[in-house]
């Protein structure tokens, strides 16, 4: 059985990708088990900051014991997070959560569709996963972070909301322009994104793997603070709720009530 | 050989240390990294009659020190808590407190009779959740309405009663005298403050409750005033709580009246909070020199 652990790690290199958005690659033990889809918690140093932030895992090296994690510096913890430097510690907690299902894809073409600080996961999803790899990403302008990457594990195709690069608009809109099928889809991204993507797997009758975010404080189930609805009772709660960190945050879009 | 032993009600913990409710489940997910065995209690998350929902998401937000809370005590009912829960902490060798919860006085006594032939060995009424809209609160904070849901809860309990007091009050000794009154054999405090947090650049609040419970190391010294206070207010055992952090913090509490203590919101900040905990405590009486942690409990009047 996994075992969940909180360890100090250390920064190993970090940059701005694009602005606002860190690239940080961090030596720990964490690597070794985690799985593509799954997140970690990082918590900062100020004591002003009580909580960890749940980050999502963009990339693993798991023989070098790696991670990578891209994330946007939008508060107190994630701009303590961006100065860091390498050779500084790093307090980290993990792997939590269930990843994308991977097997599922095998002879098949996957869409893979990513929102913004949704995208980074679709990284190691892309490397793992088999069969024929369609990645879309929506951004909010010409900055297309991890293009360039995702692009050698399968076709990639970009949004922007200025319609500064690839197709005006978001990963929907890409899909309409291309005239894109396929036979599943794993996503990540913010919830209206989430919520097309439900709707149109629905009427495609394509099972869709959502990632979901929300507020935490644990991390490990215990809280109850980051539950989503649910659309039949969850085995935990026994109520139409299910803990996005433990049952998540990958569901089956028809699982939830979105 | 120091001892950290201390009694409440009869019920001997082998340390002041236990968990604070609804911040670690009934043990499971924390036992990942923590031994439970080395707890003087788990006091679970709240449970009620029938499974209850919680409330709609946002339920967290972070404040500067702390952490504002509107979890609504989701919980999957009695039932499912005796056979899972309560299994999972049959093994243990810790004491297992039940913190029960209820909208209406039928509703905790069904919950604490269900509990009369489990391993429970005490119950702690949560009669002070803010975040729950119908009943709850106001058995906390109206002396009458605790002094009688206590003395109800009294005559169906076969176990100890810990009444866990409300901080949103104008006067806690008022309360912990109401809870004595009824017959509790001990008390608790303190549950979360009221609170708010509004997000500006959303122009919203950042709870979906509008409103949550706020704990952390923000809310420290009002619990070790109010501990202190109810200390000097009421004979029976007071388990104290509000942002422990460390073995100091502890200390602190037991010195101003507590018995034993809880670690709540920190269990989020780090997950091995509780023996960080405990292991400051026995720090702390090695400097000192001493031998029984029970010297400390009210030393400072």
């Amino acid at each position: 059985m996994k075992q969940k652990k909180k360890e100090t790690g250390s920064v190993l290199s970090q940059r701005e990708i694009a602005p606002g958005i860190y690239d940080m690659w961090i030596q720990t033990t964490l690597a070794a088990q985690a799985e593509p889809g799954q997140f970690i918690m990082v918590y900062p140093r100020a004591e002003s900051t009580l909580l960890p932030r749940p980050v999502s895992i963009c990339e693993t090296d798991r023989e070098a014991g790696r991670l990578r994690i891209v994330y946007r510096r939008v508060g107190k913890g994630t701009g303590e997070f961006s100065a860091y430097a390498p050779g500084d510690e790093i307090a980290v907690m993990g792997v939590l959560g269930n990843g994308f299902p991977l097997a599922e894809a095998a002879g098949k073409r996957a869409i893979l569709m990513g929102g913004g600080i949704g995208i980074p996961p679709l990284l190691q999803l892309a490397k793992e996963l088999p069969g024929e790899k369609l990645i879309l990403a929506g951004y909010r302008d010409g900055n297309l972070f991890l293009g360039e990457e995702l692009g050698r594990y399968g076709t990639f195709y970009a949004a922007t909301e200025d319609g500064s690069a690839g197709v005006r608009g978001n990963v929907m809109d890409i899909l309409a322009a291309h005239n894109l099928q396929g036979d599943l889809i794993y996503a990540c991204g913010p919830m209206p994104m989430l919520r097309a993507i439900k709707k149109y797997a629905g009427g495609q009758r394509i099972p869709a793997w959502i990632s979901l975010e929300e507020r935490m404080a644990c991390g490990v189930g215990a809280c109850l603070g980051c539950v989503c609805r649910t659309t039949r009772k969850d085995d935990h709660s026994h109520v139409n709720n299910a803990r996005i960190c433990t049952e998540g945050p990958v569901f089956e879009a028809g699982e939830v009530d979105i | 050989m120091r001892k950290t032993e201390v009694s409440i009600a009869g019920v001997s913990l082998k340390n002041p240390v236990m968990t604070a409710s609804g911040t670690f489940g009934s043990g499971m997910e924390y036992g990942e990294f923590v031994d439970l065995n080395r707890l003087g209690g788990v006091v679970t998350k709240g449970v009620a009659a029938s499974p209850w929902p919680g409330n709609p998401t946002p339920r967290i937000a972070e404040v500067y020190g702390g952490m504002l809370n509107a979890i609504g005590l989701q919980n999957p009912g009695i039932a499912v808590f005796r056979e899972r829960d309560l299994a999972f902490l049959e093994p243990y060798d810790t004491r297992v407190i039940v913190n029960v919860c209820g909208k209406t006085v039928e509703e905790y006594l069904e919950v604490v009779e269900a509990l009369g032939d489990t391993r429970a060995d005490m119950l702690e009424i949560n009669v002070s959740c803010p975040n729950v809209k119908e009943g709850a609160i106001a058995f906390g904070q109206d002396a009458d309405c605790l002094y009688d849901i206590t003395a109800q809860v009294k005559k169906k309990a076969r176990q100890p009663v810990i009444m866990k007091l409300s901080p949103n009050v104008t006067d806690i000794t008022e309360m912990a005298r109401a809870a004595e009154a009824g017959g509790a054999d001990a008390i608790s405090l303190i549950n979360t403050l009221t609170g708010m947090k509004i997000d500006i650049h959303k122009r919203t609040f950042a709870l979906a409750n509008k409103t949550g419970g706020l704990s952390g190391p923000a809310v420290k010294p009002v619990a070790v005033r109010m501990v202190y206070q109810c200390a000097q207010a009421v004979k029976i055992p007071i388990i104290g709580m509000g942002g422990i952090a460390d073995g100091e913090d502890a200390v602190e509490f037991l010195m101003a009246g507590a018995t034993a203590v809880c670690v709540g919101a920190m269990n989020f900040a780090d997950p091995y909070a509780t023996l960080h905990v405990l292991d400051g405590i026995e720090t702390y009486m090695e400097q000192y020199g001493i031998t029984d942690v029970r010297e400390l409990i009210g030393c400072v009047r």
